[in-house]
């Protein structure tokens, strides 16, 4: 079998393998270590009993979906109101509710965020307490 | 040993009993929190505008509306977003000017906003369920799931949406943290302040305007103060042979 411009080809080919793998190689050895998510905020601090709505094992791995059902909840059924796993009730909202103790989005929110590569929608509508201009 | 009759009633009875008493006690229970929730509710909400009690060039209802909810500025008419705003006579019930109406009313601007239809156009040909109708009447705006498609701008004969052509946020003079702005492309409109309603407030622009011009309740509620005026004066809606069923009702 004659394979023409055999060099071109083989150039390319390597060139093109170069280019997709250069992320592993890259960044090869060296750790990125995972970000270090800040609690210590004025809100949190007063709190005597310092829980979120349900344990942070489930705020880590469930807080999108909890999010997503409290905003069908209000928006499409105009209930306001959660019952956590242990019986407590919590008024439903992101900036009237969560922000409220984790008021330090950018060291919060957004380290996480940053870290995994996701970009929430939710603040190109919902206004970040202490964004607001005077 | 066989039961006798009596005790077999006995036992029958108490079983019953132990079966319906607790389902009774829980959905007692279930009853009273639900009343505990704050916030106003009502079967069908409607609002009534005496614009006959309209100041000339008065603003507080908009600037009140439009302050609460963020609603931004563009400051050209295209691409302009209200909620509730001013609008000629002729052009607020085209059907009903004509030349020999007082001039006085005639000349006085009449506030417009949603009619929050029992029958909403704009519900109906919504293809993602981003507009919606609430069992209480008012006609909602999801705008987690509005795509920004204009067919509710065009389906609506009262011309009560906008569509946000641009980021609205730096149009805003004076941001409301309460409340959410939109984004672009999304569709917006008057909500009858549903997230003050939730808190046990009127709407921002009832409550904003001094002559007591806009009356806001339940219609179905024979004691509320809108229904007592309706059933006092004659009171015309906007476009009501279309078959929209607005709930906004004036009186001229």
């Amino acid at each position: 079998m004659k394979l023409y411009d055999r060099g071109k080809i083989i150039a390319g080919i390597v060139i093109f393998l170069i280019l997709i793998t250069f992320p592993f190689w890259y960044g090869k050895g060296k750790a990125v270590t995972p970000p270090e998510l800040d609690l210590d905020t004025p809100a949190i601090q007063q709190l005597a009993d310092k829980s979120c709505v349900e344990d942070a094992a489930f705020m880590r791995e469930n807080h999108m979906k909890l999010l997503t059902a409290w905003r069908d909840s209000v928006v499409r059924e105009g209930n306001r109101t959660y019952r956590a796993k242990n019986g407590k009730v919590f008024e439903m909202g992101l900036t009237g509710n969560c922000l409220k103790c984790h008021s330090n989005k950018d060291r919060f929110c957004d380290r996480c965020h940053d870290y995994v590569g996701v970009k929430p929608s939710c603040w190109n509508c919902h206004i970040v307490p202490g964004e607001v201009r005077q | 040993m066989t039961p006798t009759r009596r005790q077999f009633l006995i036992i029958a009875g108490i079983s019953t009993l132990g079966v319906v008493c607790p389902s009774v006690a829980r959905l007692m229970a279930s009853r009273s929190e639900s009343a505990a929730a704050p916030g106003l509710k009502a079967k069908r909400w409607a609002m009534a505008v005496d614009a006959a009690k309209c100041r000339a060039d008065c603003t507080d209802c908009f600037t009140a509306c439009h302050n609460a909810h963020n609603v931004p500025d563009i400051g050209n008419a295209k691409e302009e977003v209200k909620w509730i705003w001013p609008e000629r006579f002729d052009h607020v019930f085209h059907a009903e000017s004509h030349a020999r109406i007082p001039e006085a009313m005639r000349t006085r601007p009449v506030p417009i906003l949603c009619n929050h239809c029992d029958n909403p156009p704009c519900v109906r040909v919504c293809p993602t369920g981003a507009t919606f109708r609430r069992p209480d009447g008012i006609v909602m705006m999801d705008s987690h799931r509005c795509i920004g498609c204009k067919i509710c701008l065009a389906a609506c004969p009262y011309g009560a949406r906008s569509i946000n052509f641009r980021n609205p946020r730096p149009f805003i003079g004076k941001l409301n943290p309460d409340f959410p702005t939109r984004s672009k492309g999304v569709i917006e409109k008057c909500n009858f302040c549903e997230e003050r309603l939730a808190r046990g407030f009127l709407p921002a622009c009832v409550l904003a305007c001094e002559e007591k011009a806009l009356v806001f309740g339940d219609v179905e509620d024979p004691k509320s103060e809108v229904r007592q005026l309706l059933d006092r004066k004659f009171t015309i809606r906007r476009r009501a042979e279309l078959g929209t069923k607005p709930q906004v009702y004036y009186i001229l």
